[in-house]
């Protein structure tokens, strides 16, 4: 074979392997939501689960949803952006720094299943909480920390130096320079890395299953954080795995949509107000 | 307390200057003049503490979930657990072998599915696609990311298991249908870092090769992904880490059954799955809580080991930036 010839067939080759993951994407979008499209009515999205007859609902569970993510990125995003920001602004090449870099990639790289270990330890036996939405937001925002730290250091590190030259030649503090220039310069970074974050704590399960645990209030709202909250994400595969309903595909395809649903509005909606503020930055920056 | 002097130094630079401009007063001041340098040690150490939280808590979670493990020891022998397959709680008998080789297995599987491709979609990307196209691209690879595992799971069950089912030995779940749903799992980590790292060689390397007279398949085939060889690596190692701590879509389409795989698509377990499906039966404490810590301390130590590799993997990075 010609080398003209297994260039052409290599190109063709990479042609259809991009396409081809495009091409899964779409249909895996369409397949899922086309599933459980003709589950979802506002009745679905609002009355409680049932335990054994048709019919129920996943409100209570959308809500701990959104309510466990709401929690968890409270926990974390503190903590995540300020030891990103350490890292991106403060730390010097010495031992710390690398011990600290070292610590935050092998958190990233810690089984979601080990997290929920972990924090079973700590909220379910040693502070015998029992399972409470409060035990899982709090062990799930252990897996959104190392992902913070990381894109809070990426877009801090990512603001030019001369914005800081200038701000310390008006004699701004460091701590001036950081909150009034670079950080809101870093905001489409730090929004793009939130929406990542949130997207990925959305559909966890692993970890809430022993720390939120499999029930829910039946009513709706429950905002009490000390009571079991189990999530959307976690209904899909209980209700699929050992659910006595009778229409618990329907539920579990209905579930699976909306998830995606939400999962595309995130991506969306969190999405295209980042690129604005980017352009907007971008172009004053320029 | 020396080291974090060293490293206050600049800030300590910075003070002086500002205490030299005190009489300008520029709006950045905000009226705390006195109080800046102040403000600048204090959320210095705030950050400081913030970062030294990631150590405190990888270390806490090694320990915690490492003490309960080893209690493990107590009521069956090392090589018991490692080398046995009988699992049989009930009886005393916890070899867990079936299910770290079932790890293994189905982490080996699935970089053997989705690396190759993966890959193709990384020089696609990288160096193929044309402008708009990887504009869609990018965008519909996060999108990957934000898919639920247990998403996958029950697209896993609802298609892959009847396919495999079908063609193959019915009914289908297995390291195989496993396999297949965590290679599109892993696909958006493996490709988007070797994207990065073919994208980040010299585009010296590139003309060079063209000027030689290569065509643009040559050029990519011995000249590109040697030379980005270390972020490829890197990206497969953590593709395998993803692909080793997966837990719900692997539940939902594994099978569930503490065999020993003889083929690919009969019933078994790996160790993720049989964490957290026996988990809740299991009374904190008892010898088979502590060996279902121990698979997780196994889990846990090979995760880490992986990224200690990447370490040594990303400090050869020859090329690429």
């Amino acid at each position: 074979m010609s080398k003209r010839l297994t260039d052409q067939v290599a190109t063709v080759f990479l042609w259809l392997a991009g396409g081809f993951i495009l091409a899964l994407l779409v249909w895996f979008l369409q397949y899922t939501v086309g599933q459980g499209w003709s589950q979802i009515t506002w009745g679905f999205l609002t009355t409680p689960p049932k335990e054994l007859d048709a019919g129920g609902g996943i409100g209570p569970e959308l809500f701990n949803t959104f309510y466990i993510l709401v929690l968890s990125l409270a926990l974390s995003l503190p903590v995540g952006m300020g030891a990103g920001i350490y890292l991106a602004e403060y730390a010097k090449k010495s031992w710390l720094t690398d011990m600290i870099r070292l610590s935050t990639e092998s958190l990233a790289s810690v089984p979601s299943v080990v997290f929920g270990l972990f924090g079973s330890i700590i909220f379910v036996t040693t502070f015998k909480l029992g399972f409470t939405i409060l035990g899982g937001a709090a062990t799930l925002a252990l897996l959104n920390l190392p992902v913070l730290v990381r894109v809070t250091e990426e877009a801090v590190k990512a603001v030019p130096f001369s914005y800081r030259e200038a701000a310390y030649a008006l004699g701004a503090t460091k701590w001036q320079t950081l909150y009034r220039v670079v950080l809101p310069s870093a905001l489409p970074g730090l929004i793009t890395g939130i929406n990542l974050v949130a997207g990925r704590a959305l559909g966890e399960s692993a970890i809430l299953i022993f720390t939120a645990g499999l029930s829910v209030s039946q009513k709706m709202f429950d905002f009490d954080l000390l009571a079991p909250g189990e999530t959307l994400a976690v209904h899909l595969w209980y209700i699929r795995a050992e659910g006595l309903v009778s229409d618990a595909d329907a539920i579990a395809n209905g579930s699976a949509a909306v998830l995606i649903l939400v999962v595309l509005v995130f991506n969306l909606l969190v999405g295209i107000p980042s690129r604005i503020l980017h352009k907007r930055f971008a172009g004053k920056a320029s | 307390m020396l080291l974090l002097w060293v490293e206050t130094d600049r800030g300590a630079n910075m003070e002086l200057a500002t205490q030299a401009d005190c009489t300008k007063k520029s709006t950045l001041y905000a009226g705390r003049n006195s109080s800046a340098g102040f403000y600048d040690r204090v959320t210095r150490y705030l950050f400081l503490a913030c970062a030294v939280l990631m150590t405190v808590l990888i270390v806490s979670i090694v320990l915690f979930v490492g003490k309960q493990g080893i209690k493990t020891f107590q009521a069956v022998s090392f090589a018991e657990f490692f080398t046995s397959t009988q699992w049989q709680p009930d009886a005393g008998k916890f070899g867990a072998l079936t299910f770290i080789f079932g790890t293994f297995a189905l982490t080996g599987l699935t970089i053997l599915l989705g690396g190759p491709l993966a890959l193709a979609g990384a020089v696609f990307m990288a160096k193929v696609a044309p402008g708009w196209l990887r504009e869609i691209l990018k965008p519909a690879i996060e999108l990957f990311v934000g898919i639920p595992s247990v998403v996958y799971g029950l697209v896993g069950m609802t298609v892959v298991i009847p396919k495999i089912g079908e063609y193959l030995t019915p009914p289908g779940y297995g390291l195989l249908a496993a396999a297949i749903v965590l290679s599109i799992m892993i696909l958006p980590t493996v490709l988007s870092v070797s994207e990065d790292a073919l994208r980040s060689l010299p585009s010296t390397l590139e003309e060079a090769s063209y000027a030689l007279g290569a065509t643009r398949w040559q050029t990519i085939w011995r000249v590109l992904i040697p030379a980005a060889m270390p972020g490829i690596l890197t990206a497969i190692i953590l593709g395998m880490a993803r692909a080793i701590g997966e837990t719900m879509a692997v539940l939902m389409v594994i099978g569930n059954s503490p065999q020993f795989p003889k083929s690919l698509t009969v019933p078994t377990s790996v160790l993720t799955t049989e964490i957290i499906l026996e988990m809740g039966h299991t009374p904190f404490g008892s010898a088979w809580n502590n060996a279902l810590f121990l698979m997780a301390l196994v889990l846990l130590l090979v995760t880490l080991s992986l990224i200690l590799i990447v370490r040594f993997v990303g400090k050869r990075r020859g090329f690429a930036q």
